[in-house]
């Protein structure tokens, strides 16, 4: 049997595999053995155990969702201005420009103020590739992938318009910063197991 | 008896018979899902109704509702009247087996038991291993590859358990020396189960009747990972059904036949021994699922390696024993 090297303190339990038997009555007594030895019963045990236990593992889906990583590149989402509640987006025609799926499409104007507004903004997501080009070249942080990863719709060409991206002005209160590329998800402490120096 | 009273009582019988573990088998099938659920930590059917309940009703309407969808290949007449064989023979066997003790309603003595023959256990088994004609016809007359494997280990399973099936029960009959499921029931009243004194019968019947069921360490038959659904592959809608309520069915009776045969069965048959019946039935019927979700198949020829190499000669040698504790 070929011995594991266990390093540190974790409990890893290397599995006793023996030599196979070679002759007749080597079989014969390891059927004996495997026979009384009873490990039929704890299979059956094990299952009983964990229907006692009930410690159910179902996620029941429509009903309950796993938090979504904020690196999960989803619908996307077009922010607002906390302190003033005008969009963030400037116009500048980057993410337009950046498209690799080239699915991007946004009208501008010059408006009363002389500052540049956009007047359309599309998605064609049954193009985007959702690569997340568009979020990261965004110099105003205005445009970010949400959480929103469901979509059902009557044709392979699903568009995002401006007014499904744009968070609601009433809705301003509840808009959350992005939390950048590379952030923990919310449910990141259940999910990791601590550093070995930690214990 | 008067012969228009004996009718109508029969009559009841039967309708009860097929009403009750009809609906019962439906219920089976979803206690089953619920229990493997629970044994693997999830939580099985939960949409349909409360906690899943009429899932049953809903697999029902989808069962009864589906395209009945007959192969160009198959051999027509054999292909549709193959699947009626396993649940009409399961239901024929019930007709020996007392599934309640004798009961006393509105004053009218009550037997729930159709035909209290002398012959009771030879016509049970006899009838449960007819159904085994029913995998192997479906899976001759299919016309496809997966059916025709899934029916020659019929054959594998019909020549093999029935056997043993035979021989385990062999030795508990030459002590309780009649062959009436009442007879054997009484015997146990004055001498105690009989699983003390045939601990290797029960054992042997037990695997007999999981192989004859077709059900995990045994169900070659429609091994989904080896031959995709073995006999019922071509088969759909009520037609797979009535295979399904056959396989539930048989496993009733083999649960009320090992409690009847070895644990006691009803007793004298009062009302505690009635319920007592029925959880001990159920015991089994929760056996059965609780070796589904805890053991793995067998391949066909360690099948044929465990029935003749190691339960037939331990049966063998059980009856002679058997005999030769009755003989001194």
């Amino acid at each position: 049997m070929k011995e594991l090297e266990i390093r540190g303190s974790q409990n890893y339990v290397p599995v006793e595999i023996e030599d196979y038997p070679t002759s007749g009555w080597d079989k014969f007594t390891q059927v004996v053995k495997r026979t009384l030895k009873g490990e039929l019963f704890v299979g059956l045990w094990v299952v009983f155990r964990e229907m006692v236990k009930f410690d159910i593992h179902t996620l029941q889906y429509p009903e309950e969702v796993l938090p979504v990583s904020p690196r999960y590149r989803a619908v996307h989402k077009l922010l607002l201005l906390l302190e003033s509640g005008s969009e963030r987006c400037i116009g500048c025609g980057l993410c337009e420009k950046i498209c690799i799926a080239d699915c991007i499409r946004m009208d501008t104007k010059v408006d009363e103020n002389s500052r540049k507004e956009v007047t359309e903004y599309s998605i064609n997501l049954g193009r985007c590739i959702f690569c997340g080009y568009c979020a990261e070249v965004c110099p105003e942080l205005a445009i970010v992938h949400g959480p929103r990863y469901e979509n059902v719709s009557e044709q392979r060409a699903h568009f995002a318009l401006k007014d499904d991206m744009l968070t609601p002005i009433d809705m301003l209160k509840a808009q959350k910063e992005y939390p950048g590329f590379g952030a923990l998800s919310p449910n990141a402490d259940e999910l990791v197991k601590k550093t070995p120096l930690a214990y | 008896m008067e012969l228009d009273v004996f009718i109508i009582q029969t009559l009841i019988n039967v309708l009860i018979i097929l009403g009750v573990f009809s609906a019962l088998a439906g219920f089976t099938t979803y206690l089953e899902r619920k229990v493997l659920a629970f044994m693997q930590r999830r939580l099985g059917p939960m949409y349909v109704g409360p906690y899943g309940l009429l899932q049953v009703l809903a697999d029902g309407i989808k069962l009864f509702t589906k395209e009945d969808i007959v192969p160009t290949n198959s051999i027509q007449t054999v292909f549709k009247l193959a699947p009626v064989i396993l649940p009409a023979s399961a239901f024929i066997a019930f007709a020996g087996v007392p599934f309640l003790p004798d009961m006393e309603i509105f004053g009218v003595t009550f037997q729930p038991l159709i035909v209290d023959s002398n012959a009771g256990i030879l016509f049970v088994l006899g009838m449960m291993a007819v159904g085994m004609f029913s995998p192997l016809l479906a899976g001759l007359s299919s016309g496809n590859k997966w059916s025709l494997l899934g029916g020659a280990r019929t054959a594998i399973q019909l020549l093999s358990f029935e056997v043993i099936t035979g021989l385990s029960v062999l030795a508990p009959l030459m002590l309780v020396g009649s062959l009436s499921l009442i007879d054997i029931n009484n015997y146990q009243i004055e001498n105690g189960w009989l699983i003390w004194q045939q601990p290797i019968a029960f054992f042997l019947f037990l695997i007999a009747g999981y192989a004859e069921t077709n059900r995990t360490p045994f169900d070659l038959l429609e091994h989904e990972a080896e031959v995709v659904s073995g006999y019922a592959t071509e088969y759909s809608g009520m037609r797979w059904g009535l295979f399904f309520i056959g396989e539930y069915v048989n496993m009733y009776i083999v649960a009320f036949l090992t409690v009847l045969i070895f644990f006691g069965g009803f007793g004298e048959g009062t009302f505690v021994d009635g319920l007592l019946y029925l959880a001990k039935v159920f015991f089994f019927i929760f056996l059965f699922l609780w070796t589904r979700a805890a053991w793995p198949h067998l391949r066909p020829d360690q099948l044929m390696w465990l029935t003749w190499k190691v339960l037939m000669p331990l049966a063998v040698v059980n009856i002679v024993i058997t005999g030769l504790v009755v003989m001194f």
